[in-house]
């Protein structure tokens, strides 16, 4: 069984491009509907203490599914499982690249591709934007986080962007000790 | 030593990416900017590597700096160092499910803490673009080549969606600006 969880989520690893929320779906589809290790009610609670904890998504579920079928010992086959193709894959593309970059062609490729990457940031940032609890609270503290970073990055601060999380949750805490009400209700009420 | 300070830096993005790989792309931005491993260059790159090969992103990312950093070591140890707070919150979230969220104040510190991430990664993302697009502007050689593309990529990504009703893959929309960087910068 760990052989086959391990060998369950390389698969898993080796087939989705595009990170965590493709694996989701190939998760499901390979967990819950052929191999019935997991009901879709318990891969759609996972998804969601997936998203609202850190770290990378895909490896959530991983250490969910396998912890699930075998305990510990499953949850690291399943976790080490999802790791292990990118880990090769990636180990390989940093020994040939610095080799590969000096072509011209392919630095000009690169180039290009730069502005494709913040491209994707930006919409991912919206994405989020457009899903987030839509407080009074919440809009003030994205504001004033995206005004930090900014700063940060032009005049070169050094102010870590964790320092500055630290910071909204402390602003958080201290709002929803004073108003009585949790955070997160509040822009519901007015 | 720089086997600790990549165990540290990663068990720090491990630990505060809240939303996925994006979310830890400005922490990764932190670190190998702090420490000189890479520049903004280099790091673009990076990101974009480990959008295009297959595997979660943030595993991708921090594999990367590992092994290019310090070699199969280093990147046996950021790996783990980015997996394991999500892999222990996820087993404790197992044991005492749903215990922990329902708490007021645990839920303010989410609450705060969600909103400032997506700005921090709006200003990451913007910043990014900002730099590669009008930067060169500025330059003696007023470059605009750089601003021109990306213009035109964001018309193509997001009038694709608007026409198609369907986000354009990012693997597509990376290689469609490594043929046009290809195209303009070796004519």
């Amino acid at each position: 069984m760990l052989v086959t969880l391990f060998f369950t989520f390389a698969k898993i690893g080796l087939f989705t491009f595009g990170g965590g929320y493709a694996m989701i779906s190939l998760i499901e589809n390979i967990c819950v509907e052929q191999k019935k290790w997991i009901t879709h009610n318990e891969m759609m609670k996972v998804t969601v203490i997936a998203e609202s904890t850190p770290g990378p998504i895909a490896i959530n579920c991983a250490t969910f599914v396998g912890y699930r079928q075998r305990g510990a010992a499953g949850a690291i086959a399943a976790t080490l499982g999802v790791v292990t193709p990118s880990f090769i894959i990636i180990y390989l593309i940093t020994v040939f690249l610095e080799r590969f970059l000096e072509i011209q062609g392919i630095m000009n490729g690169f180039k290009g591709i730069r502005i494709a990457v913040g491209i994707m940031i930006l919409d991912a940032s919206i994405n989020m934007i457009k899903k987030m609890h839509k407080t009074t609270l919440a809009y003030v503290i994205l504001c004033c986080s995206f005004l930090a970073m900014m700063l940060n990055s032009i005049f070169s601060w050094g102010i870590s962007s964790i320092a500055i999380m630290l910071t909204a949750a402390a602003i958080s805490l201290v709002v929803s000790a004073v108003s009585g009400i949790p955070s997160g209700k509040k822009g519901e009420e007015k | 030593m720089i086997y600790i300070n990549l165990l540290i830096g990663f068990l720090k993005v491990g630990l505060f990416s809240f939303g996925g790989a994006y979310a830890a792309i400005p922490m990764i931005r932190d670190i190998v900017l702090e420490y000189g491993w890479m520049d903004e260059d280099a790091l673009m790159n990076m990101v974009a590597i480990s959008e295009s090969t297959p595997g979660p992103i943030m595993v991708n990312l921090a594999t990367y700096v590992g092994c290019s950093r310090a070699g199969i070591l280093g990147g046996i140890l950021t790996t783990i160092a980015v997996v394991v707070p999500a892999f222990t919150i996820i087993i404790l979230a197992i044991i005492f499910m749903e215990k922990a969220p329902k708490n007021k104040y645990v839920s303010a510190v989410f609450h705060g803490m969600a909103p400032s991430i997506i700005g921090i990664i709006l200003a990451t993302g913007l910043y990014m673009l900002l730099k590669i697009s009008i930067r060169p502007l500025m330059n003696d050689t007023a470059d605009i080549r750089p601003v021109l593309m990306t213009a035109l990529l964001l018309t193509v990504f997001y009038g694709s969606r608007k026409l198609l009703k369907k986000k354009m893959s990012p693997i597509l929309l990376i290689l469609l600006s490594a043929v046009m960087g290809v195209i303009v910068y070796g004519v």
